[in-house]
């Protein structure tokens, strides 16, 4: 494999961990990809089909693997963060059957069949969703680590309608919280986003 | 989290039977409680049985105006069907405090009828609890117990019910419909759940494999009004420090229907029948409110840190019922 010209620090954690210390760590480390079958009790490793941003995955997964962790550590798709895994910070945030979730409270086993849509998923190519761009336009964040969160919470806020007014759209996102306090350009970002759409019927 | 097998029910029926051959089997729906307490290993289930896919998604009119709603119903659908925001709007507002949008697109109505606690010696896997170790005793009772309940409470349990939406049902007077191994059951909100007394690791009478399938209730009298209002650390996405889901219906200047129950200060869904049988027949007025707040709380037991919780869920019965009442 000719190297990556522009390897980033997950590469390079990927690289040391299956080169030399990391192996012994991953291989007893909690729920892991098709995990070693237990030969009778419970936890045998199931098939999962799981369809993300439109690619179809035919998957064996142990039952405990979130949908967050399939994501993630089965599939790379790492743009989806997991940050309390607990279902209060929203930074796992995807969309399922078109409608926002958190990740980490999902199995993956829970999904298949229902299409789930990341945050790598929102660009069309090399077109920016119309939200990407407003939060690239308003500043709406700093360290970045919750916005693939707030993106696709925002599609889903959009989606659902139900907020007008920048209270509502606050509460409406209260499910993503940002350490940067990047709130304010986050409500800006959204509202102009719902405008121009409400505009442009 | 302990390994598990995992399965899709085939129906209402073979849930049912799977989940009652194994004694650590457990439904899954929507997975907002139950994963996130697997990950804590307060839940230890050997088998999940996901009924999540069952088409017990209906929200459907019952004659005379009530509502039948299946047990896989999302929280937020049904805050946002438009009979419940039209004719229940306690409900709608209930499930509109709770939680956050994505974690009530995925919890279902059933789900959140069994919510457990949000004590953290419950949670924390290691404290002394009754409710998740019995015999263990209670952290709470000598312990940070700022968010537990002042009534329903018991020696042995001081945890609070979580549920916003099960407040409001409380005062929907709803029937909780079931499927178990016994056959099928209609079970009256009021007799549905348990205070913790010695036992407060059996919090409803739903026996072992017995699956919620829905829920139904009546239309309100013509002419009443119902609310629900929550107070809470911070505006949202909080659990409630006292809240209250109130029906009223005024007719000649006069209360002729009057409902109140009771969120964030007690064990369980909590009606206070005597404080509204103090209304019925009165002017609704600031005076024959707080009558009723007081007896509302009438044998509260505040504990080290929650005693403000007593004023407090007086002042929310209040202010609810001048809500209502204001029209």
């Amino acid at each position: 494999m000719p190297p990556d010209p522009d390897p980033d620090r997950r590469d390079f954690i990927q690289g040391v961990a299956a080169g030399g210390l990391g192996v012994a760590l991953l291989s007893t480390a909690g729920p892991g990809v098709a995990a070693a079958d237990p030969p009778t009790g419970p936890g045998r490793a199931i098939p999962v089909q799981l369809t993300v941003n439109g690619q179809d995955h035919a998957l064996t997964l142990d039952p405990r693997i979130s949908l967050l962790d399939a994501l993630r550590e089965v599939l790379h798709l790492t743009g989806t963060k997991k940050g309390c895994d607990h279902g209060q910070c929203g930074a796992c945030t995807v969309l399922v059957d078109g409608r926002r979730v958190n990740a980490c409270l999902t199995l993956a086993a829970s999904v298949a069949g229902s299409p789930v849509r990341t945050v790598e998923g929102l660009a069309t190519g090399d077109d920016l969703h119309p939200l990407q761009a407003a939060f690239i336009k308003h500043d709406a964040f700093q360290c970045g680590y919750c916005t693939p969160g707030q993106l696709c919470s925002a599609v889903g806020l959009l989606k659902e309608a139900h907020a007008t007014t920048d209270d509502e759209v606050r509460e409406q996102m209260s499910g993503n919280l940002c350490r940067c306090g990047a709130y304010p350009n986050v409500v800006a970002a959204v509202q102009e986003v719902r405008l121009a759409a409400r505009d442009a019927r | 989290m302990n390994p598990f097998d995992y399965a899709r029910a085939a129906g209402a029926a073979a849930a049912v039977t799977q989940v009652a051959a194994s004694p650590r089997a457990k439904f899954l729906a929507g997975g907002t409680t139950l994963i996130d307490l697997m990950k804590l290993h307060v839940e230890t289930p050997d088998t999940l049985v996901d009924i999540g896919r069952l088409p017990l998604d209906k929200v459907e009119a019952v004659a005379g105006g009530g509502l039948a709603v299946g047990a896989n119903v999302r929280n937020s659908d049904l805050a946002y069907h438009d009979a419940v925001l039209a004719r229940f709007p306690v409900l709608s507002e209930a499930l509109l405090s709770g939680a956050s949008p994505q974690l009530r697109n995925a919890a279902t109505v059933g789900g959140n009828l069994l919510q457990r606690t949000r004590c953290p010696y419950f949670r924390d896997g290691v404290s002394p609890c009754n409710k998740r170790a019995p015999g263990s005793g209670c952290a709470a009772l000598g312990g940070h117990n700022r968010g537990n309940a002042v009534l329903g409470g018991s020696e042995s349990c001081i945890a609070t019910s979580a549920s916003d939406m099960c407040v409001a049902m409380a005062v929907l007077n709803v029937t909780i419909k079931t499927q178990g191994p016994k056959g099928e059951r209609a079970i009256p909100f009021a007799d549905f759940y348990l205070v913790p007394g010695e036992t407060p690791e059996r919090e409803t009478v739903l026996d072992h494999g017995e699956l919620i399938v829905g829920v139904e209730w009546p239309a309100l009298p013509a002419g009443a009004k119902s609310h629900y209002l929550k107070v809470r650390d911070r505006a949202s996405y909080q659990f409630a420090l006292a809240s209250a889901a109130v029906v009223l219906e005024v007719a000649g200047g006069v209360v002729t229907t009057a409902r109140v129950a009771l969120g964030g200060v007690a064990t369980k869904p909590w009606r206070v029948p005597d404080a509204e049988k103090l209304l019925v027949g009165r002017k609704p007025t600031a005076e024959a409110f707080a009558a009723a707040a007081e007896v509302a709380t009438k044998g509260a037991v505040p504990r080290t840190f929650n005693g403000f919780k007593v004023a407090l869920v007086r002042r929310v019965i209040v202010r609810a019922l001048e809500t209502v009442a204001a029209g």
